[in-house]
């Protein structure tokens, strides 16, 4: 069985209604797009509810949507629903009965749930009608109260048992037809029905297929025969003579289900009183940029104490199996590379939870539109959709939640842009790195006379992030994702009470697929790092204690330079020589890439000073005293040159397997290491030749 | 395009009026109108966004947003006080028109 229904009209609430139980979250075979579905108790007979993504129409241009149609009917592999159950919104049933008209034209076995009943109840649209009118069975409910629930389940038992299509009459013109039947012709044999579903089928061909579209799986016999109708139909407007009849025969309908038929219901009025002011030029900015703090403190710093708790339990963890295991390699591995894993992956809980509890609230309340609409403007500009705001801002906390919060986009492209882009936002990983290098390198004086060239550098790395990820959308989104023009098209759905079941729920779904999916390649890629600096094994490696666990350097093993990781930084060297790094920033680069932050710990290990953090002092006073030819060998400009490198490149596996996961391929996760690492070479290498050439020294 | 006939980017906040067509890419005319933006269709100016892009219409009872560039393809008529006709599609459109009843 199929859910669906027009976007905001609570499918999600009445999905979780009807199947109760945890959701399973899987993929539609052969495309990107994640299925959804739970298991709906019929008094003993279990079935299968598919939650489709929401949809106005089931015409389509891409594989996703597509997929509706495609499990409406059974074509091309999709198992054909027994029964589809339409959610509509009380509210706002003109638009809604669209899709109605579509699935009752293709003879889908229809049970229609009229949703949010109670928003409607000064001017409520009578299922008793619907039924009448239209020949399906309709059932009125509200779905955040449970209201109806019950009547739903035993709708949809009966039509099972002895499924019902529904009946309309639409008027389309005699020469809309005729194409039709053209088409019609054409259709493959898997297709065909019977004349009255195959003409309904080729309007939807007629109304989907495109020289440009992305369709999958579309006949070439069906391609022809349409773009035959196009030809001979020059001067006609094919889409008008389509649609135009079934919004006659909507708004010939509506007087019967309802008692009237209102322009400007109630609930739009009232939004509208709470957007005069969350929409205001003055206030509606202040609101949103204080909405905006809390979402970005909540990541930043609200964050820290769980994170502390997860990274302090590791070591604890560590700490027992250091003891009661005998040393050696199993006790390495455990320690350092399955513990240490392990807290890199979940780490990040904190932050996901955190985020997708506001992005549930915000999209639940119909705050997430005002958003797109306030942002739009300024995102236009370089290709991203409005939506794209909040991602985006969480990627200064943290790449890895903000690629998953990309989801609240619809278009595939939207997100693939964002997702791209993300990883150049100043993420906290990146502090100590700025900190240690600026603390170290840099004189703690100040310019013009007040301001710290320190703290100085500090904002323009943030600035610089801003700037680079910005002029990277702008290329990539005319580029490499580069998609038709996109009109945006968004709708503003009035203003309700969030539900917090339907926002938890998301977010432990959300949660335990990060764990699942990207945690497993997080986890192996930990081991891998650690396997790099823990061998090869020297004879007898003595055990240091009380290693903290969430870095993957081990205590004892090789000294750092006989290790892989070593040796790989002492060969990687002249590569990265024009940058002005030698191979101990090399080793550090690579250790960075389980973690920015690693690259602290990993230098420490380096110089010998044991497990440190970036305050250390003497961390820092090693890097200073670092000479080369009686010269210091770290001078300011290399300094620069490493932020701007940690600034760009791609040192992070986490977001990786992020991208990994959402996009279903290894494809855009190895662009967007190639990018970055290209990208943050070449501004690396400016930043250090040109500086030597302006006389900044070596 | 016609830049004599007035359209949806033309209107005033608060203003109504009845779409004559729709015009633009075909994927985003072909959305637009099974939104119920098709001939015929009341549509009122509800907002503009505060950096004055885009802007908030109100069809068919429910709120949708479109940038200004795509409003500019969408040809309008002044909505008369009652059935939607095709009204005189000259001049500049008049702030004094009919204002939401029900």
């Amino acid at each position: 069985m199929l859910l669906l229904g027009n976007p905001n009209v609570g499918k999600t609430s009445l999905f979780n209604r009807l199947t109760g139980e945890r959701a399973h979250i899987g993929n539609y075979p052969g495309i990107t797009v994640e299925e959804r579905w739970g298991r709906l108790d019929l008094g003993g007979t279990p079935a299968r509810l598919v939650d489709l993504p929401g949809a106005y129409s089931l015409s389509a241009r891409s594989p996703e949507e597509q997929i509706a149609l495609h499990s409406a009917l059974g074509l091309d592999g999709q198992p054909r629903a027994d029964l589809a159950v339409l959610v509509l919104d009380a509210g706002q049933l003109a638009r809604n009965l669209y899709l109605l008209l579509e699935l009752v034209e293709l003879e889908v076995p229809l049970v229609v749930a009229v949703n949010m009943i109670d928003e409607a109840r000064d001017n409520p649209p009578s299922p008793a009608a619907i039924t009448q009118h239209f020949g399906v069975r309709a059932v009125a409910t509200d779905a955040r109260h449970g209201t109806g629930i019950a009547e739903l389940t035993r709708a949809i038992g009966d039509e099972l048992r002895r499924p019902t299509t529904g009946r309309v009459s639409i008027a389309y013109p005699p020469a809309l037809l005729d194409d039709a039947r053209h088409v019609a012709g054409a259709l493959p044999a898997a297709w065909r029905k019977d004349a009255a579903r195959d003409l309904s089928l080729a309007l939807w061909a007629l109304g989907s297929v495109d020289d440009d579209d992305e369709l999958v799986h579309v006949p070439a016999g069906v391609r022809t025969a349409c773009a035959e109708v196009r030809t001979r139909a020059a001067g006609r407007d094919l889409d008008e003579e389509r649609i135009v009849p079934r919004y006659a025969a909507i708004d010939a309908a509506l007087p019967k289900l309802h008692a009237r038929v209102e322009r400007h219901p109630p609930k739009r009025k009232a939004s509208e009183r709470v957007d005069r002011v969350l929409l205001h030029p003055v206030a509606g900015f202040a609101v949103f940029l204080v909405l905006m703090l809390i979402v970005f403190q909540a990541l930043f710093s609200w964050s820290d104490p769980a994170i502390s708790l997860i990274e302090d339990g590791m070591a604890a963890l560590s700490d027992i199996l250091t003891g009661v295991m005998p040393a050696g390699l199993l006790r390495d591995l455990l320690v350092e590379g399955v513990i240490g894993g392990v807290g890199n992956v979940i780490v990040f809980l904190p932050q996901i939870v955190l985020l997708f509890l506001f992005i549930g609230l915000l999209e639940d309340s119909g705050y997430m539109s005002r958003v797109a609409f306030l942002m739009d403007r300024v995102l236009k500009g370089i290709g991203l959709h409005g939506r794209a705001f909040v991602p985006m801002l969480s990627g200064f906390a943290c790449a890895v939640p903000a690629v998953l919060a990309t989801r609240t986009m619809e278009r595939q492209r939207d997100r693939l842009l964002t997702m791209l882009v993300i990883p150049l936002m100043t993420c906290s990983a990146r502090l100590p790195v700025y900190t240690l290098v600026i603390a170290a390198l840099f004189p703690p004086s100040k310019v013009f006379g007040w301001m710290p060239v320190q703290g100085l550098l500090m904002v323009g790395m943030y600035v610089f992030s801003i700037v680079t990820t910005l002029l990277v959308a702008l290329v990539l989104g005319r580029t490499v994702v580069k998609a038709h023009r996109l009109p945006l098209i968004l709708e503003l759905p009035p203003y309700r009470m969030p539900s917090l079941g339907v926002t938890l729920r998301t977010l432990v779904e959300r949660a335990s697929v990060f764990l699942r999916e990207a945690g497993t390649v997080i986890l192996a890629c930990t081991i891998v790092l650690w396997a790099l600096l823990a061998f090869p094994r020297e004879p007898a490696p003595a055990p240091a204690p009380g290693t903290a666990a969430a870095e993957v350097v081990p205590a004892p093993a090789p000294a750092i330079e006989d290790s892989y990781a070593g040796r790989l930084g002492k060969a990687i060297e002249p590569v990265f020589a024009p940058l002005g790094f030698d191979w101990k920033l090399d080793v550090g680069i690579i250790g960075a890439f389980a973690a920015r932050e690693v690259f602290v710990s990993t230098l420490g290990l380096v110089y010998g000073v044991g497990d440190t953090d970036e305050n250390a002092e003497p961390l820092r006073d090693k890097i200073r005293a670092e000479t080369a030819d009686g010269k210091p060998r770290y001078t300011p400009l290399v300094g620069l040159s490493l932020m701007v490198f940690f600034a760009i490149a791609c040192q992070c596996m986490s977001t990786l397997a992020v991208v990994k996961r959402e996009t279903k391929s290894y494809r855009w996760p190895a662009f967007l290491f190639a990018y970055m690492s290209v990208l943050a070479y070449a501004a690396s290498f400016i930043v250090y030749q040109g500086g030597k050439i302006l006389g900044f020294g070596p | 395009m016609e830049p004599s006939r007035p359209s949806l980017a033309d209107l005033a906040i608060r203003d109504v009026a009845v779409i004559e067509h729709v015009g633009g890419e075909r994927a985003f005319r072909r959305r637009l109108m099974e939104l119920g933006l098709v001939p015929g269709t009341r549509v009122e100016l509800v907002g503009i966004a505060p950096l004055g892009d885009p802007l908030e219409l109100l069809v068919r009872g429910s709120s949708l947003s479109i940038r200004k560039t795509d409003a500019s393809v969408i040809r309008v008529g002044l909505a008369p006080m009652a059935a939607p006709e095709k009204a005189a599609g000259g001049a500049g459109l008049e702030p004094a028109a009919a204002r939401g009843e029900s």
